[in-house]
């Protein structure tokens, strides 16, 4: 059997719709075993004392890599028809550059906000109300964003197509990355940690 | 389970494309000659399609449940709102709304939120997808010290 199964007719659209629910049911249930149904536990990262968001992100980025390298590699998977988002470089700087600062006043993003508001955190509620609100906003004001929006368009591209390199050599990358990042990061957590006990002797904040 | 979306469906988790959805489905309802007329919803609408019936929404679903089951599990759910000592109620549900309007308009912007573009994107070694992900990083460091007030 090939994967993905959808393109491959394993089953239809409507199965789909199920298959969608069920992933759902294990990607939340995963965020909020996480803890990050708490904004601050979410926030924590941007003031270093913990640096949850980036272990579970990376931990996440790198199964899925590995998995689908894998997967992939022994022919069970045909990467070409896994659905990769077009690169539009500029927008895409800008979007995230905004999203970031969003993510620091909102304490969410849109999926652990979702998972907030399912364990009873008002604020969530209200920051879903923003998402909307903002969505509306960049619907009304499309014609003037579209220049933007739709600025360097590159088409689906891959950072091994984009630099030439090998898709394996950039995997191994990604993952010495991951690891010199988890290092640091748990290195950071100490510092940070270190320093507060140094303040509360001294009677300071 | 991002690997099984990939395995199961061929795409990705995405949680921003529900909010888009959502809005569809609300402005067709309410005023549909007007949804009709906005080219970023529009697409949505092509074709009879209805907006709701979109695998993100379904997923949606799922990651309510899901969080619920979980939260529940662990004694978790409870109503409250999250924030530092130092800040109002009313502060906080400002800066709360302010920042998922500004999330949804990045993320319309990017293509896609934390999910679907830094998660997804990520594990296939998208290039605007790393991109995304370095700048996310970059704009909420450099807003975190102005933040302080409402989570400190």
């Amino acid at each position: 059997m090939m994967a993905p199964f959808l393109k491959y007719d394993v089953f239809g659209s409507e199965t789909s719709l199920v298959v969608a629910f069920l992933i759902g049911l294990g990607f939340g249930f995963a965020l909020e075993r996480a803890g990050f149904g708490s904004a601050r536990k979410l926030v924590s990262q941007f003031y270093l004392n913990d640096l949850a968001v980036f272990k579970v992100m990376f931990t996440a980025i790198i199964t899925a890599m590995l998995g689908v390298t894998y997967l992939s590699w022994i022919g069970v998977l045909n990467l070409s028809l896994v659905y990769l988002v077009p690169t539009f470089l500029l927008p895409q700087v800008v979007g995230g550059l905004i999203l970031g600062a969003g993510f620091v006043v909102g304490g969410y993003c849109p999926g652990t906000a979702l998972a907030a508001t399912a364990t009873g955190r008002m604020d969530a509620i209200v920051y879903g109300l923003g998402l909307y609100a903002g969505t509306f906003l960049f619907a009304e004001l499309y014609p003037l964003i579209k220049p933007l929006h739709t600025a360097t368009p590159m088409g689906q591209v891959t950072i091994p197509q984009y630099f030439s390199l090998s898709y394996g050599v950039v995997v191994f990358a990604v993952v010495l990355m991951a690891i010199g990042g988890f290092a640091g990061a748990g290195w950071v957590e100490k510092w940070m940690a270190a320093r507060k006990e140094l303040n509360v002797v001294a009677g300071g904040q | 389970m991002l690997l099984a979306a990939f395995v199961f469906v061929g795409r990705g988790l995405g949680a921003s494309g529900a909010v888009t959805a959502v809005v569809t489905a609300g402005l067709q309802a309410v005023a549909p000659d007007h949804a009709q007329s906005l080219e970023w919803l529009s697409g949505r609408l092509a074709g009879g399609e209805r907006p709701l019936k979109d695998w993100l929404v379904f997923e949606g679903m799922g990651v309510f449940l899901g969080a619920l089951i979980s939260g529940l599990l662990a004694r978790r759910a409870v109503i409250m709102v999250e924030k530092g000592p130092r800040v109002s109620t009313r502060g906080r549900m400002a800066g709360a709304f302010a920042g998922g309007a500004l999330m949804s308009i990045g993320a319309a912007f990017a293509l896609g939120c934390t999910s679907g573009q830094a998660l997804t994107g990520g594990a296939l070694l998208n290039l605007g997808s790393w991109a995304f992900m370095l700048m996310v990083f970059a704009g909420a460091y450099a807003v975190a010290a102005f933040m302080r007030w409402q989570w400190r």
